[in-house]
């Protein structure tokens, strides 16, 4: 009972950290039509953001390392939104409507991201302090919950809230939505959609940097952080349906659970075969996913 | 093609209809097949005569290179060439983006590897790293037949052509394709790294198999076994080069490009493009696997890292650098960038990454026609400038090539 207890603990927490990874790449995905493989690069950015401002700017010497991963939060949401904004506006620009050649050109400068990477920060990984108010769990019914994985799993529901409610209330939201449910009746109705493709790959990436500052607090930073996720979010995307945030959730909290479950009671290996195996399965009733914008039309 | 934010795919009653010229700048389409971009006026002996002349220069390969070391690197190029015939048949002529390809390159070189190991330790004996990783007291079930090598051979090739075809019905029978095909792919590549290294009892985990010192009866050491492996991958080559180029002429062929231009309309017009896109699926398996078996005792080592997502994503590479939809292109474009890598990684290793990173985004943004492309383009070019320098007056409009338009719409 405490296993099965540790193990939903478990899927809940590596489903929050797919969340919002999956996000950024179902929007772009479902909005513009690109398969961004930079995204890993972009956690990556993120999770080096804490470590940039503790060990190397010099400004949170003297035990300020909480101060300097509080710091990080924003600025990492920013520097990857940046770096993504770069992105899109060079290269994905010339690429609408060719969504296999953007995952192979993302997935180029993912490759000189992460050289760029080992070049600045060197080839070993390295650790993030965590705030000395993250050191501590809590134990509910026999389970163990580190505060860092608490704290995650706040983070992404604080952040899913927000994005959510932006999505719901704001004009630049409604506006997203309009362009990802119908982008020529958005064109036509006087969007300019290349600006709200500009507001939709900024948060897309941004959220992958504030997912690379949280995962920096459970495990050790280093150029691959990112690729790790990339492949489970991809298929929380293919799972949850594009562009959805309801189809994203349920499809991350799906695929955490999953994987927890299949690796406890297998083991690493082929837990994650057995993840797979059941998404192609899951695929034979519901090839679009959970949640589709895609009512009539020939794909079926 | 998903279009993934249109209502619907090509009928929507209502909508005036557009131009395919309109459409294609809208979506950014290629213009042209990249098959069909060619010039194709010129006497097919031509063609022939510098076929007969490449396969006279692939089979030449021992007298020209003298240093075992490099011929030996040529040999796996080879390999690698056959890979990439693959991937331009599903790719390329296909429109099916796979990122698993090592997968079945690994397969099949895992099938040799593992005959190769047993071939070393003897008949009755475990290979070493069982004794060092496993409990078996004898041979388990799933190393025993590669005892033979008719076994092996023929499992290298059988294996990924089995698993690629269960896996391909399945996807497209459910017309899952495009990118969510492409992310598929990658994950087999993932799942399959994973199963290698955790399952080491029975493969030797990410050292992976190695010292190969008998090859197909012969020492390793011994005069002639590079020209041999050589000769091996060469007309291996040969065969997939063969198989590929009447393939795609046939009219299997012409269903396969059809089919990646307008599935919608491939279906409507009664054929199943289930069918058609599992068969050049499972037949690329099949080219990736028969590499595999023959560059295991070529590079002599049989490690996990070798089939993982980023060497299944190099694949594409090769193909994108040489020119997608060409047979030449895919096989010149896997010679050039793994020459080019040995050559760049023996002086400067670190710097490879980068320049792999940038050929990626230089060639799909930019060039998206790979060196083919630029080739045909620029003979295309000098043509229609000498033609109308040397005859003024008498400017024909250039030679509409075949099937220049009539396909993409």
């Amino acid at each position: 009972m405490e296993a099965l207890l540790e193990q939903i603990f478990n899927g809940v927490s590596l489903g929050s950290i797919l969340l919002i990874v999956a996000l950024g790449l179902s929007f772009s995905f479902g909005q513009m039509g690109v398969i961004n493989m930079a995204h890993g690069e972009l956690i990556m950015i993120g999770a080096y953001t804490p470590y940039f401002l503790q060990s190397e700017s010099g400004w949170f010497d003297g035990g300020a390392a909480g101060t300097a991963f509080v710091v990080a939060l924003p600025l990492g949401f920013l520097a990857a939104g940046l770096v993504g904004v770069a992105m899109e506006r060079t290269l994905l620009r010339r690429m609408v409507g060719r969504p296999l050649d953007t995952l192979l050109v993302t997935f180029g400068v993912s490759l000189i991201l992460q050289q760029a990477a080992r070049d600045t920060f060197g080839a070993p990984n390295v650790d993030v302090v965590s705030p000395t108010w993250l050191t501590g769990r809590w134990e509910l019914l026999g389970v163990v919950m580190p505060h860092r994985r608490l704290f995650i799993i706040a983070l992404v529901m604080l952040a899913v809230a927000a994005l959510s409610a932006f999505l719901a209330t704001r004009p630049e939201g409604r506006r997203m939505r309009a362009v990802m449910q119908n982008r020529d009746l958005a064109e036509v109705s006087g969007l300019s959609t290349r600006r709200v493709d500009r507001t939709t790959f900024f948060l897309g990436s941004a959220l992958a940097g504030l997912a690379g500052v949280a995962v920096s607090l459970v495990g050790s930073v280093g150029s691959q952080v990112g690729t790790g996720y990339i492949v489970d979010a991809f298929l929380v995307v293919i799972v949850g349906g594009l562009g959805k945030l309801r189809g994203a959730i349920v499809g991350a909290l799906a695929l955490g659970l999953l994987n927890a479950f299949s690796e406890f009671w297998t083991s690493a290996s082929i837990g994650k075969a057995v993840v797979f195996v059941a998404v192609i399965a899951f695929l034979q009733f519901r090839p679009n996913g959970l949640v589709s914008f895609r009512t009539r039309g020939l794909v079926a | 093609m998903t279009a993934p934010t249109t209502s619907s795919g090509d009928i929507d009653a209502g909508i005036p209809p557009e131009s395919p010229a309109a459409r294609d700048a809208r979506w950014g389409r290629p213009r042209t097949p990249m098959s069909l971009l060619g010039p194709r006026g010129a006497s097919p002996w031509v063609g022939r005569l510098v076929f007969v002349a490449a396969v006279v220069l692939l089979f030449a390969g021992p007298e020209l290179i003298a240093d075992p070391t490099r011929l030996r690197q040529w040999a796996e190029y080879l390999c690698y060439a056959m890979i990439a015939v693959g991937v331009d048949l599903a790719w390329g002529y296909g429109g099916m983006l796979v990122l698993g390809q090592g997968v079945f390159f690994g397969l099949g070189a895992y099938a040799m590897g593992m005959h190769l190991s047993l071939e070393q330790t003897g008949p009755g004996q475990l290979p070493q790293f069982m004794s060092l990783y496993s409990d078996y007291s004898e041979l388990p079930l799933l190393w025993r037949p590669f005892e033979h090598l008719w076994f092996a051979a023929a499992a290298a090739v059988v294996v990924p052509v089995l698993v690629a075809a269960a896996l391909g019905w399945l996807v497209f029978r459910r017309r899952i394709r495009g990118p969510y095909f492409a992310i598929l792919t990658q994950a087999t590549a993932l799942v399959f790294w994973l199963l290698l290294v955790g399952q080491l009892q029975l493969t030797a985990g990410t050292n992976g198999l190695t010292n190969f010192s008998e090859i197909f009866g012969r020492s390793k050491y011994e005069p002639g076994t590079n020209e041999f492996l050589y000769y091996l991958a060469a007309g291996g080559l040969l065969v997939v080069v063969v198989l590929a180029s009447q393939l795609v002429r046939s009219r299997y062929g012409r269903l396969l490009i059809a089919t990646r231009d307008g599935e919608d309309r491939v279906r409507f017009l009664g054929y199943d493009p289930a069918v058609t896109k599992t068969v050049a699926f499972a037949v690329a398996a099949g080219m990736a696997g028969l590499a595999g078996a023959l560059v295991a005792p070529i590079i002599g080592i049989v490690a996990p890292n070798q089939f993982a997502v980023l060497p299944s994503i190099i694949m594409i590479v090769w193909v994108a650098v040489g020119g997608r939809g060409t047979i030449i292109g895919a096989l010149l474009g896997a010679l050039a960038v793994s020459y080019l890598k040995t050559r760049v990684s023996e002086t400067r290793p670190d710097d490879w990454q980068y320049f792999q990173g940038l050929l990626f985004v230089v060639v799909i943004a930019y060039v998206p026609g790979g060196l083919v492309g630029v080739a045909r383009g620029s003979w295309l070019r000098g043509r229609r400038l000498l033609g109308s320098r040397g005859q003024r007056g008498d400017v024909s409009p250039p030679r509409p090539t075949r099937g220049t338009t009539e396909v993409t719409a």
